[in-house]
Parts: structure tokens; C-alpha cells; sequence
């Protein structure tokens, strides 16, 4: 049982009409031994400062809006609980990094979106199938191969923590890779070579050097870094395949 | 309202910023000393197809304290990033064995047995001949 009765907050604010650039501003917030960092921001807005401008909806950890860098880790602040920084004096909250700052804490995900779609994250098929031909049948051991990599909430904590997506904002980027892979490894799926046009190029795979902090900062063990990983490796049998075997070319083949 | 979007550049000293970047710069940096011992040991066929007086060469420059000190450094290197890269391989290559994946565990236990093995086979071969 702790003894505290506030804790301090030290927030980024950017107000893009009147700053050059970010800044700090403290807050002092009552502690509440069940708060999160998300409860103590919603205090600020309602009691200290209404212009503070963040995301956030669900508050359990599903929606994937309130993510944020809390004392210099990629959190989701509603599942950040002050409880577990007290001690450590003020509790700093910034905007996930590697992003464009919108207003304080929110940032541009526009790039990010393009990135997402730019992968193709639906099911390919050679031929559709009639709706009467019934459905593609999957075995539980099938779905058990991706299923993991299909938890994603686009909270994008591995953007952040991705130091390649800050050197390289071209990079296609962890979350949108995992996408990719998940459906290359859906047994439903024929597009994995289609995909590859744009997860095999420059700004694909071949950009992550494997820091892996995205898999580490991941609140839904996605496992980006690996599905990142598995990509190259499929990357360079193709490749090698290509080259020994003649006609074969992998670009805009479908699997088989 | 306009937009005016602030766009954060990145430090030169990222790396410095979180332990987990240091150690990952570390293991980048450890295949520098990786690469470098390889060449070495290049060199050293290389100097042996050229004769004897060669390779003798060759193996007194290996005892030179300047040349000890640098596969001290290598071999500390090469075990740093022997053991970081064991420790991330079983992100890379998922099994599932009957209903579920295999934990990392027996993965990585493989390869340090591997790399016992691997080891044992050839310090025994120089040993033996």
C-alpha cells in the first residue's frame, strides 16, 4: 500500500499554430493505485487542461489507439499503470517516435496506412470460387501456423521502437511486414509472389536488420521480427531457385 | 486550422539511448571483429599454399603480442555474437510439432549442442593429426 497522493506527469505538447517545436509541460494528477497513465491524461483533460490532444478508446488493450512512449518505452498507456513507475520521478509522456507530430501526443499515421495497403493484407486468389463451391476449408493446425501473426491492432508501439523505420522512413515497417506474412502463410491464400514485388524490394525485408525491439515492445506477441526473418529466408530460395533453375522467375508467379 | 506537422529527426547517438540499442549495435559491430578474423585465417591458407617458410611466417605472426591481443578481442566478439544470434533463431524459424510450436527453449539448446559438438570434432581432428 502506497503512502503517494500525487505523482507528476511531464507531457510533450506541440500546439502546431504556436510552436517552432515540442516542449514539456508538468501536471501534477492524484494517484490512484489502479490508475493507468491513460487515466491520469483523461484527469488532465478534465480538470487541469482541455487541450490536450491524444488518442485513445477502449481502454483494454483491443483498440490499439492509446499507444505511447512512457519513460522511453513504447506502452500502451492503458495498460501502463502508475503504480509501476512511482519512485522513479516524473512519469515523462511523449508521442510514439518515428511519426510526424500532429498535436501533442498524436501523431500522422497516413504514411503508415499507405504502407499497410501497399502489402496487400487480403486474401489472393488465382481464381475466385464460386460462392456456391462452398468455403476454403482450413484445419485448426493451419490456422495455429499464423494465428499469431493475425493479433495485430495496428497500435504501431513497433514503428516507434524500430530505430530502421527512423533511419529509413521508407521502410514498409514491422506491422505491415507481420500482415504480409500472415497471409502468405494462410493456406487460403495464392498472393505470396504478388506481395513480394513490394515486401522483396528495397524497402521491404531487406531494410530490417533485425534489432527486433518491435517483437519486444509487441502487447499482442504479434512476432513481427520473425515473420520479418521468415520473409528473407523465403526471399532468398526464391532467388537462388530462380537462378539455378532455368525459366523459373518467382515475380507474379502464384504459389503453388 | 492548417496542419503544421512537427517531424522529430533522429539523434546521432540513438544507439546510446536505450540498453537494448547498445547491445544491438554491439552484436552489428561484433561482425566487423567477425569478419576481420575470417580474413585472417584467409590469409593463413593463402601463406600456406605458398610454402613452408611462408606459413612459419605466418604462425609467429599469429604469437606476436599485437596479433594475440587482436584474437583476444575477436574471440570475445565472435562469442558475443554467437550467443545473441542463438538466442533470437527461434524467432526465425518457427516448428510446430503435433498441435503447437516448439518453445525456444530445445532450439537453442540444439545449437549450443551443435556448437559443442562442431568445436569437439575439430579441436579433436588437430589434436589427432
Amino acid at each position: 500500500m502506497s503512502n503517494t497522493t500525487t505523482v507528476t506527469l511531464e507531457v510533450l505538447r506541440y500546439d502546431p499554430e504556436r510552436d517552432q517545436e515540442p516542449r514539456f509541460q508538468s501536471f501534477e494528477v492524484p494517484y490512484d493505485e489502479d490508475w493507468v497513465v491513460l487515466d491520469a491524461l483523461n484527469w488532465i483533460k478534465d480538470n487541469t487542461d482541455s487541450t490536450l490532444t491524444y488518442r485513445w478508446s477502449c481502454h483494454m488493450a483491443v483498440c490499439g489507439s492509446c499507444g505511447m512512449v512512457v519513460n522511453g518505452e513504447e506502452k500502451l498507456t492503458c495498460k501502463a499503470f502508475l503504480r509501476d513507475y512511482l519512485g522513479r520521478g516524473p512519469i515523462r509522456v511523449e508521442p510514439l517516435r518515428n511519426f510526424p507530430i500532429e498535436r501533442d501526443l498524436v501523431v500522422d499515421m497516413e504514411g503508415f496506412m499507405a504502407k499497410l495497403e501497399s502489402v496487400k493484407p487480403w486474401i489472393i486468389r488465382d481464381e475466385e470460387k464460386p460462392v456456391e463451391d462452398g468455403e476454403y476449408i482450413q484445419l485448426p493446425k493451419q490456422l495455429k501456423r499464423f494465428k499469431h501473426h493475425t493479433l495485430c491492432i495496428n497500435c504501431l508501439l513497433c514503428y516507434s521502437a524500430c530505430p530502421q523505420v527512423g533511419l529509413n522512413p521508407g521502410f514498409i515497417g514491422p506491422a505491415a511486414l507481420a500482415l504480409a506474412h500472415r497471409y502468405n502463410l494462410d493456406s487460403r491464400d495464392q498472393g505470396r509472389h504478388e506481395r513480394q514485388e513490394v515486401t522483396g524490394s528495397a524497402d521491404g525485408v531487406w531494410e530490417c536488420t533485425f534489432v527486433s525491439a518491435c517483437s519486444d515492445v509487441c502487447p499482442k506477441h504479434v512476432e513481427p521480427g520473425g515473420a520479418i526473418q521468415e520473409q528473407k529466408i523465403a526471399n532468398s530460395v526464391d532467388w537462388f531457385l530462380d537462378h539455378l533453375i532455368p525459366g523459373r522467375s518467382s515475380a507474379g508467379r502464384t504459389k503453388e | 486550422m492548417s496542419r503544421r506537422p512537427y517531424t522529430p529527426k533522429m539523434t546521432y547517438g540513438w544507439w546510446l539511448e536505450r540498453p537494448f540499442y547498445t547491445r544491438y549495435m554491439i552484436r552489428e559491430l561484433s561482425s566487423a571483429f567477425v569478419t576481420a578474423y575470417s580474413g585472417l585465417l584467409i590469409v593463413g591458407l593463402w601463406r600456406l599454399a605458398e610454402g613452408e617458410a611462408a606459413w612459419n611466417g605466418y604462425v609467429s605472426a599469429l604469437s606476436h603480442p599485437a596479433t594475440l591481443v587482436f584474437q583476444g578481442i575477436a574471440l570475445l566478439f565472435a562469442l558475443y555474437h554467437t550467443v545473441t544470434w542463438f538466442a533470437v533463431t527461434p524467432r526465425t524459424t518457427p516448428v510446430i510439432v503435433g498441435e503447437d510450436f516448439l518453445p525456444p527453449q530445445p532450439v537453442i539448446i540444439a545449437q549450443y549442442a551443435a556448437w559443442i559438438f562442431a568445436s569437439a570434432v575439430i579441436i579433436g581432428a588437430a589434436l589427432w593429426f
